[in-house]
Protein backbone atom coordinates (compact mmCIF):
# COMPACT_ATOMS: atom_id res chain seq x y z
CA UNK A 1 0.00 0.00 0.00
CA UNK A 2 0.88 3.89 -0.73
CA UNK A 3 -0.46 6.91 0.00
CA UNK A 4 -1.37 8.82 -3.06
CA UNK A 5 -1.47 12.65 -2.79
CA UNK A 6 -2.95 14.48 -6.07
CA UNK A 7 -4.48 17.77 -7.13
CA UNK A 8 -7.31 16.69 -9.22
CA UNK A 9 -9.46 19.03 -11.28
CA UNK A 10 -7.80 21.92 -8.32
CA UNK A 11 -8.75 20.15 -4.84
CA UNK A 12 -6.34 18.33 -3.21
CA UNK A 13 -6.89 14.45 -2.55
CA UNK A 14 -5.01 11.77 -1.32
CA UNK A 15 -5.80 8.09 -0.32
CA UNK A 16 -4.33 4.85 0.51
CA UNK A 17 -3.94 2.23 -2.60
CA UNK A 18 -2.39 -1.36 -3.17
CA UNK A 19 0.38 -0.16 -5.35
CA UNK A 20 -0.73 -1.91 -8.38
CA UNK A 21 -4.47 0.60 -8.52
CA UNK A 22 -4.11 2.14 -12.06
CA UNK A 23 -4.77 6.25 -12.21
CA UNK A 24 -7.90 5.47 -13.75
CA UNK A 25 -9.22 2.98 -11.08
CA UNK A 26 -7.99 5.34 -8.31
CA UNK A 27 -10.21 8.24 -10.11
CA UNK A 28 -13.33 6.41 -11.02
CA UNK A 29 -13.38 4.33 -7.73
CA UNK A 30 -11.51 6.27 -5.02
CA UNK A 31 -12.73 9.76 -6.26
CA UNK A 32 -15.95 9.00 -7.68
CA UNK A 33 -14.60 10.55 -10.67
CA UNK A 34 -16.56 7.94 -13.52
CA UNK A 35 -16.25 10.45 -16.33
CA UNK A 36 -12.88 8.87 -17.16
CA UNK A 37 -13.61 5.60 -19.30
CA UNK A 38 -11.76 2.89 -19.23
CA UNK A 39 -12.58 1.21 -22.64
CA UNK A 40 -10.15 -1.63 -23.94
CA UNK A 41 -7.95 -1.43 -21.34
CA UNK A 42 -5.10 -2.04 -23.57
CA UNK A 43 -3.94 1.14 -24.18
CA UNK A 44 -5.13 1.67 -27.48
CA UNK A 45 -8.41 3.02 -27.41
CA UNK A 46 -7.88 6.63 -25.36
CA UNK A 47 -11.43 6.92 -23.43
CA UNK A 48 -8.84 6.89 -20.12
CA UNK A 49 -7.31 9.88 -21.59
CA UNK A 50 -6.81 13.08 -18.61
CA UNK A 51 -4.41 15.16 -18.35
CA UNK A 52 -1.02 14.94 -15.97
CA UNK A 53 0.90 17.62 -15.35
CA UNK A 54 -1.20 19.26 -18.14
CA UNK A 55 -0.74 16.97 -20.66
CA UNK A 56 -2.95 14.22 -22.20
CA UNK A 57 -1.88 10.45 -21.03
CA UNK A 58 -3.75 7.16 -21.13
CA UNK A 59 -4.94 6.56 -17.44
CA UNK A 60 -5.53 2.86 -17.70
CA UNK A 61 -1.35 2.90 -18.58
CA UNK A 62 -0.41 4.58 -15.72
CA UNK A 63 -0.50 3.65 -11.62
CA UNK A 64 -1.51 5.96 -9.11
CA UNK A 65 1.23 6.08 -7.26
CA UNK A 66 3.61 6.92 -10.33
CA UNK A 67 1.32 9.85 -10.44
CA UNK A 68 1.54 11.04 -6.90
CA UNK A 69 2.25 14.62 -6.83
CA UNK A 70 1.08 15.50 -10.31
CA UNK A 71 -1.74 18.05 -11.18
CA UNK A 72 -4.74 16.01 -12.51
CA UNK A 73 -7.67 17.50 -14.89
CA UNK A 74 -10.40 15.15 -15.95
CA UNK A 75 -13.53 15.27 -18.07
CA UNK A 76 -15.23 16.45 -15.10
CA UNK A 77 -12.55 19.47 -14.37
CA UNK A 78 -12.92 20.55 -17.65
CA UNK A 79 -16.34 23.43 -17.54
CA UNK A 80 -16.39 26.92 -15.36
CA UNK A 81 -19.21 26.20 -13.35
CA UNK A 82 -22.68 25.98 -16.03
CA UNK A 83 -20.23 27.07 -18.90
CA UNK A 84 -19.00 24.07 -20.90
CA UNK A 85 -15.46 24.57 -22.14
CA UNK A 86 -15.42 25.47 -25.83
CA UNK A 87 -14.66 21.79 -26.57
CA UNK A 88 -16.86 20.69 -25.11
CA UNK A 89 -19.40 23.27 -26.32
CA UNK A 90 -18.34 22.40 -29.94
CA UNK A 91 -18.76 18.41 -29.19
CA UNK A 92 -22.25 19.42 -28.70
CA UNK A 93 -22.64 21.57 -31.66
CA UNK A 94 -21.53 19.62 -34.23
CA UNK A 95 -22.82 16.76 -32.46
CA UNK A 96 -19.75 15.05 -32.08
CA UNK A 97 -20.52 11.50 -30.86
CA UNK A 98 -23.05 8.93 -30.25
CA UNK A 99 -23.13 6.89 -28.13
CA UNK A 100 -20.90 8.95 -26.00
CA UNK A 101 -18.38 6.51 -24.45
CA UNK A 102 -15.32 8.05 -25.90
CA UNK A 103 -16.20 11.39 -26.12
CA UNK A 104 -14.50 12.25 -22.47
CA UNK A 105 -11.31 10.54 -23.93
CA UNK A 106 -11.96 12.41 -27.24
CA UNK A 107 -12.27 16.17 -25.68
CA UNK A 108 -9.16 15.48 -23.17
CA UNK A 109 -7.32 14.60 -26.19
CA UNK A 110 -8.35 17.53 -28.29
CA UNK A 111 -8.23 20.02 -25.84
CA UNK A 112 -4.30 19.06 -25.63
CA UNK A 113 -3.85 18.66 -29.50
CA UNK A 114 -5.46 22.41 -29.31
CA UNK A 115 -2.98 23.36 -26.58
CA UNK A 116 -0.47 22.29 -28.50
CA UNK A 117 -1.08 23.56 -31.71
CA UNK A 118 -2.04 27.52 -30.90
CA UNK A 119 -1.34 28.57 -34.71
CA UNK A 120 -4.49 26.24 -35.59
CA UNK A 121 -5.32 22.86 -37.05
CA UNK A 122 -6.37 21.44 -40.12
CA UNK A 123 -8.16 17.95 -40.87
CA UNK A 124 -5.43 15.98 -41.95
CA UNK A 125 -3.25 16.88 -38.49
CA UNK A 126 -6.61 16.61 -36.08
CA UNK A 127 -7.18 12.99 -38.14
CA UNK A 128 -2.90 12.26 -36.65
CA UNK A 129 -3.81 13.27 -33.79
CA UNK A 130 -6.55 11.42 -33.07
CA UNK A 131 -4.43 8.14 -33.23
CA UNK A 132 -4.89 6.84 -29.82
CA UNK A 133 -8.41 7.38 -29.90
CA UNK A 134 -10.70 4.87 -30.87
CA UNK A 135 -14.97 5.56 -31.69
CA UNK A 136 -16.78 2.80 -32.73
CA UNK A 137 -20.13 5.16 -34.06
CA UNK A 138 -19.40 8.09 -35.00
CA UNK A 139 -16.74 7.54 -38.22
CA UNK A 140 -14.91 10.78 -37.07
CA UNK A 141 -16.36 13.16 -39.22
CA UNK A 142 -18.35 15.17 -36.70
CA UNK A 143 -15.67 15.27 -33.80
CA UNK A 144 -12.66 16.01 -36.47
CA UNK A 145 -15.65 18.97 -37.47
CA UNK A 146 -16.28 19.86 -34.03
CA UNK A 147 -11.98 19.56 -32.97
CA UNK A 148 -11.55 22.20 -35.98
CA UNK A 149 -14.61 24.46 -34.57
CA UNK A 150 -13.20 24.60 -31.10
CA UNK A 151 -9.82 25.16 -32.24
CA UNK A 152 -10.65 28.27 -34.29
CA UNK A 153 -13.33 30.04 -31.11
CA UNK A 154 -10.01 29.14 -28.59
CA UNK A 155 -7.60 31.25 -31.02
CA UNK A 156 -10.45 33.71 -31.61
CA UNK A 157 -11.01 34.24 -27.71
CA UNK A 158 -6.85 34.17 -26.78
CA UNK A 159 -6.22 36.53 -29.32
CA UNK A 160 -8.99 39.27 -28.25
CA UNK A 161 -7.69 38.38 -24.83
CA UNK A 162 -4.46 39.33 -25.74
CA UNK A 163 -5.54 42.68 -26.89
CA UNK A 164 -7.19 43.17 -24.15
CA UNK A 165 -4.21 42.67 -22.42
CA UNK A 166 -2.20 45.30 -24.97
CA UNK B 1 -2.80 -7.16 -12.53
CA UNK B 2 -0.56 -9.17 -9.94
CA UNK B 3 0.58 -7.26 -6.67
CA UNK B 4 3.64 -5.03 -6.51
CA UNK B 5 5.42 -3.13 -4.45
CA UNK B 6 6.64 0.04 -6.11
CA UNK B 7 9.39 2.58 -5.18
CA UNK B 8 10.29 6.11 -6.63
CA UNK B 9 13.94 6.10 -7.57
CA UNK B 10 15.80 9.85 -6.47
CA UNK B 11 18.59 9.43 -8.52
CA UNK B 12 20.64 7.01 -10.50
CA UNK B 13 22.16 5.89 -7.36
CA UNK B 14 19.18 5.29 -5.43
CA UNK B 15 17.71 3.22 -8.51
CA UNK B 16 20.63 0.63 -8.85
CA UNK B 17 20.13 0.32 -4.76
CA UNK B 18 16.52 0.14 -4.91
CA UNK B 19 16.52 -2.55 -7.94
CA UNK B 20 18.25 -5.43 -5.20
CA UNK B 21 14.87 -5.97 -3.98
CA UNK B 22 12.86 -9.47 -4.88
CA UNK B 23 12.42 -10.09 -8.74
CA UNK B 24 12.41 -6.07 -8.92
CA UNK B 25 12.25 -4.56 -12.85
CA UNK B 26 13.16 -0.61 -13.66
CA UNK B 27 9.88 1.32 -14.56
CA UNK B 28 10.88 4.26 -16.98
CA UNK B 29 7.33 5.77 -18.71
CA UNK B 30 5.69 2.29 -18.37
CA UNK B 31 4.12 2.22 -21.93
CA UNK B 32 5.04 -1.52 -22.58
CA UNK B 33 5.83 -2.62 -19.16
CA UNK B 34 2.54 -1.55 -17.27
CA UNK B 35 0.23 -3.21 -20.41
CA UNK B 36 2.45 -6.13 -20.10
CA UNK B 37 1.76 -6.50 -16.40
CA UNK B 38 -1.62 -6.11 -17.18
CA UNK B 39 -2.03 -9.05 -18.64
CA UNK B 40 0.32 -10.92 -16.43
CA UNK B 41 2.67 -11.65 -19.08
CA UNK B 42 5.26 -9.70 -16.72
CA UNK B 43 4.93 -10.05 -13.13
CA UNK B 44 7.93 -8.02 -11.00
CA UNK B 45 7.67 -8.17 -7.19
CA UNK B 46 8.84 -4.86 -7.11
CA UNK B 47 8.88 -1.36 -9.47
CA UNK B 48 11.61 0.98 -9.19
CA UNK B 49 10.67 3.97 -11.02
CA UNK B 50 13.27 6.20 -12.80
CA UNK B 51 11.04 8.72 -14.31
CA UNK B 52 11.58 11.26 -11.88
CA UNK B 53 15.08 11.21 -11.69
CA UNK B 54 15.90 15.03 -13.31
CA UNK B 55 19.05 14.02 -14.41
CA UNK B 56 18.03 11.31 -16.58
CA UNK B 57 15.81 14.24 -18.64
CA UNK B 58 17.04 16.53 -21.55
CA UNK B 59 18.52 16.88 -24.90
CA UNK B 60 21.92 18.01 -25.73
CA UNK B 61 22.98 19.40 -28.68
CA UNK B 62 26.59 20.83 -29.12
CA UNK B 63 27.71 20.64 -32.38
CA UNK B 64 26.95 17.39 -34.06
CA UNK B 65 27.19 15.73 -30.96
CA UNK B 66 23.92 14.85 -29.29
CA UNK B 67 22.86 13.55 -25.96
CA UNK B 68 19.60 12.47 -25.20
CA UNK B 69 18.65 11.80 -21.39
CA UNK B 70 17.08 8.07 -21.17
CA UNK B 71 13.95 9.49 -19.50
CA UNK B 72 13.54 12.06 -22.19
CA UNK B 73 9.99 11.26 -23.87
CA UNK B 74 9.06 10.43 -27.28
CA UNK B 75 7.44 13.59 -27.47
CA UNK B 76 10.49 15.80 -25.96
CA UNK B 77 12.45 13.82 -28.58
CA UNK B 78 10.24 14.81 -31.46
CA UNK B 79 9.87 18.59 -30.51
CA UNK B 80 13.49 19.62 -29.64
CA UNK B 81 14.54 22.47 -31.98
CA UNK B 82 17.95 21.99 -31.80
CA UNK B 83 17.57 18.03 -32.35
CA UNK B 84 15.60 18.91 -35.22
CA UNK B 85 18.23 20.84 -36.92
CA UNK B 86 20.87 18.56 -36.97
CA UNK B 87 18.92 14.89 -36.81
CA UNK B 88 15.34 15.75 -38.39
CA UNK B 89 15.16 12.24 -39.04
CA UNK B 90 15.30 10.94 -35.22
CA UNK B 91 12.76 13.74 -34.49
CA UNK B 92 10.43 12.81 -37.08
CA UNK B 93 10.46 8.85 -35.86
CA UNK B 94 10.13 9.81 -32.59
CA UNK B 95 6.87 12.04 -33.68
CA UNK B 96 5.70 9.16 -34.82
CA UNK B 97 5.71 6.42 -32.17
CA UNK B 98 2.34 5.21 -30.96
CA UNK B 99 0.13 8.43 -30.28
CA UNK B 100 0.00 11.49 -28.64
CA UNK B 101 -0.77 10.07 -24.91
CA UNK B 102 2.03 7.20 -25.48
CA UNK B 103 4.74 9.95 -26.80
CA UNK B 104 3.82 12.06 -23.46
CA UNK B 105 5.03 9.08 -21.46
CA UNK B 106 7.58 7.10 -23.45
CA UNK B 107 10.44 7.37 -23.21
CA UNK B 108 13.84 6.55 -25.01
CA UNK B 109 15.71 4.63 -22.57
CA UNK B 110 12.87 2.35 -21.80
CA UNK B 111 12.31 1.70 -25.52
CA UNK B 112 15.64 0.66 -26.03
CA UNK B 113 16.37 -1.44 -22.93
CA UNK B 114 13.07 -3.13 -23.49
CA UNK B 115 14.03 -3.85 -27.01
CA UNK B 116 10.84 -4.69 -28.82
CA UNK B 117 11.86 -6.18 -32.15
CA UNK B 118 9.26 -3.44 -33.89
CA UNK B 119 9.74 -0.91 -31.92
CA UNK B 120 11.46 2.24 -33.80
CA UNK B 121 14.16 3.56 -31.70
CA UNK B 122 16.76 0.80 -32.17
CA UNK B 123 16.16 0.98 -35.74
CA UNK B 124 17.44 4.61 -34.79
CA UNK B 125 20.29 3.95 -32.61
CA UNK B 126 22.28 1.03 -34.87
CA UNK B 127 21.97 3.25 -37.92
CA UNK B 128 23.50 6.24 -36.40
CA UNK B 129 26.40 4.20 -34.76
CA UNK B 130 24.92 5.62 -31.26
CA UNK B 131 26.11 4.69 -28.06
CA UNK B 132 24.13 3.79 -25.59
CA UNK B 133 25.04 5.00 -21.70
CA UNK B 134 24.36 2.84 -18.37
CA UNK B 135 25.70 3.49 -14.87
CA UNK B 136 28.53 0.77 -15.18
CA UNK B 137 29.30 1.36 -18.99
CA UNK B 138 29.18 3.23 -22.29
CA UNK B 139 27.89 0.12 -25.52
CA UNK B 140 28.07 0.60 -28.60
CA UNK B 141 24.41 0.15 -30.59
CA UNK B 142 26.29 -3.02 -32.34
CA UNK B 143 26.66 -4.34 -29.22
CA UNK B 144 23.92 -3.80 -27.70
CA UNK B 145 21.18 -4.96 -28.94
CA UNK B 146 21.40 -9.09 -28.69
CA UNK B 147 17.89 -10.14 -30.10
CA UNK B 148 13.49 -10.52 -29.50
CA UNK B 149 13.75 -8.47 -26.33
CA UNK B 150 17.35 -8.91 -25.47
CA UNK B 151 20.33 -6.67 -24.99
CA UNK B 152 23.34 -6.82 -23.28
CA UNK B 153 22.08 -4.98 -19.94
CA UNK B 154 22.61 -6.69 -16.75
CA UNK B 155 19.56 -6.97 -14.62
CA UNK B 156 20.60 -4.26 -12.26
CA UNK B 157 22.00 -1.62 -15.23
CA UNK B 158 20.79 1.47 -15.92
CA UNK B 159 20.43 3.15 -19.32
CA UNK B 160 21.16 7.06 -18.44
CA UNK B 161 21.87 8.50 -22.04
CA UNK B 162 22.02 8.30 -25.68
CA UNK B 163 24.70 9.72 -27.43
CA UNK B 164 25.53 10.06 -31.22
CA UNK B 165 27.32 12.03 -33.92
CA UNK B 166 24.78 13.90 -35.81
CA UNK B 167 25.47 12.23 -39.54
CA UNK B 168 25.26 14.79 -42.71
CA UNK B 169 21.95 12.50 -43.97
CA UNK B 170 19.91 10.95 -42.16
CA UNK B 171 15.61 9.26 -42.84
CA UNK B 172 13.49 7.05 -41.85
CA UNK B 173 10.33 5.34 -43.19
CA UNK B 174 8.30 2.65 -41.38
CA UNK B 175 5.38 0.46 -42.67
CA UNK B 176 2.55 0.78 -39.27
CA UNK B 177 0.91 -2.38 -39.10
CA UNK B 178 -2.62 -1.09 -39.58
CA UNK B 179 -4.28 -2.03 -36.05
CA UNK B 180 -1.01 -1.94 -33.74
CA UNK B 181 1.01 0.81 -35.51
CA UNK B 182 4.21 -0.87 -34.52
CA UNK B 183 6.68 -0.99 -37.40
CA UNK B 184 5.79 -4.25 -39.89
CA UNK B 185 9.09 -2.81 -41.08
CA UNK B 186 11.22 0.35 -40.53
CA UNK B 187 14.46 1.30 -42.10
CA UNK B 188 16.64 3.82 -41.08
CA UNK B 189 19.51 5.02 -43.42
CA UNK B 190 22.12 7.23 -42.37
CA UNK B 191 25.56 8.58 -44.47
CA UNK B 192 27.99 10.07 -42.19
CA UNK B 193 31.76 10.53 -42.26
CA UNK B 194 31.96 6.42 -41.63
CA UNK B 195 30.17 5.42 -44.65
CA UNK B 196 26.59 4.69 -44.99
CA UNK B 197 24.23 2.55 -42.29
CA UNK B 198 20.53 1.59 -42.95
CA UNK B 199 19.10 -0.77 -40.03
CA UNK B 200 15.56 -2.91 -40.03
CA UNK B 201 13.11 -3.24 -37.56
CA UNK B 202 9.93 -5.10 -37.51
CA UNK B 203 11.18 -7.15 -39.44
CA UNK B 204 13.79 -9.53 -38.28
CA UNK B 205 13.40 -12.94 -36.73
CA UNK B 206 16.28 -11.85 -34.46
CA UNK B 207 15.50 -8.35 -33.64
CA UNK B 208 17.26 -5.24 -35.26
CA UNK B 209 19.76 -5.75 -37.86
CA UNK B 210 21.38 -4.06 -40.64
CA UNK B 211 20.83 -4.91 -44.29
CA UNK B 212 24.30 -5.86 -46.14
CA UNK B 213 22.37 -5.43 -49.67
CA UNK B 214 20.96 -2.15 -48.63
CA UNK B 215 23.82 -0.59 -47.47
CA UNK B 216 26.14 -2.18 -50.44
CA UNK B 217 23.45 -0.36 -52.60
CA UNK B 218 23.61 2.94 -51.23
CA UNK B 219 27.21 3.20 -50.69
CA UNK B 220 27.77 3.19 -54.72
CA UNK B 221 24.77 6.12 -54.77
CA UNK B 222 22.82 7.38 -52.48
CA UNK B 223 19.62 7.77 -54.04
CA UNK B 224 16.68 5.67 -53.73
CA UNK B 225 16.76 4.60 -57.64
CA UNK B 226 19.68 2.46 -56.45
CA UNK B 227 18.13 0.36 -54.57
CA UNK B 228 16.03 -0.79 -57.74
CA UNK B 229 16.46 -4.37 -58.63
CA UNK B 230 18.15 -4.96 -54.95
CA UNK B 231 16.45 -7.51 -53.20
CA UNK B 232 17.21 -8.74 -49.79
CA UNK B 233 16.51 -12.20 -48.52
CA UNK B 234 13.66 -13.36 -46.66
CA UNK B 235 15.61 -16.02 -44.77
CA UNK B 236 15.98 -14.63 -41.07
CA UNK B 237 12.92 -12.76 -41.61
CA UNK B 238 9.44 -12.88 -39.17
CA UNK B 239 6.54 -14.56 -40.81
CA UNK B 240 3.33 -13.61 -39.21
CA UNK B 241 -0.35 -13.46 -40.09
CA UNK B 242 -0.14 -9.30 -40.79
CA UNK B 243 3.01 -10.00 -43.59
CA UNK B 244 4.91 -13.19 -44.80
CA UNK B 245 8.75 -13.07 -44.81
CA UNK B 246 9.20 -12.38 -48.59
CA UNK B 247 6.41 -9.63 -48.21
CA UNK B 248 8.76 -8.18 -45.28
CA UNK B 249 11.54 -8.75 -47.54
CA UNK B 250 10.13 -6.44 -50.05
CA UNK B 251 9.02 -3.63 -47.71
CA UNK B 252 12.64 -3.36 -46.43
CA UNK B 253 13.53 -2.14 -49.53
CA UNK B 254 10.14 -0.10 -50.23
CA UNK B 255 10.88 1.30 -47.00
CA UNK B 256 14.84 2.09 -47.04
CA UNK B 257 13.82 3.93 -50.70
CA UNK B 258 11.28 6.41 -48.67
CA UNK B 259 13.96 6.40 -46.02
CA UNK B 260 16.65 7.32 -48.62
CA UNK B 261 14.36 10.04 -50.43
CA UNK B 262 13.48 11.65 -46.77
CA UNK B 263 16.91 11.92 -46.01
CA UNK B 264 17.98 13.64 -49.59
CA UNK B 265 14.90 16.07 -49.17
Amino acid sequence: MSEVSLVVNGRKVSGAVEDRTLLVHFLRENLGLTGTHVGCDTSQCGACVVHVDGKAMKSCTMLAVQASGSTITTIEGLANGADLHPVQAAFKEHHGLQCGFCTPGMIMTATDMIRRHPEGLDEIAVRAELEGNICRCTGYHNIVKAILAASKTMSKASKSKAKKAA
Amino acid sequence: MYSVNYHRATSVADAAKKIKAGDAKFLSGGMTLIPAMKTRLAAPSDLVDLSHIADLKGIKVSGKNVTIGAATTHFDVANDEKLKKVCPALSHLAGHIGDPAVRHRGTIGGSVANNDPAADYPSALLALGATIVTNKRQIAADKFFKGLFETTLKDDEIVTAVTFTAPAKSGYAKFPNPASRYAMTGVFVTKGKDGVRAAVTGAGDDGVFRSKEIEAALTKKFEPAALDGVSVPSKNLMGDIHATPEYRANLVVVMAKRAVAAANA
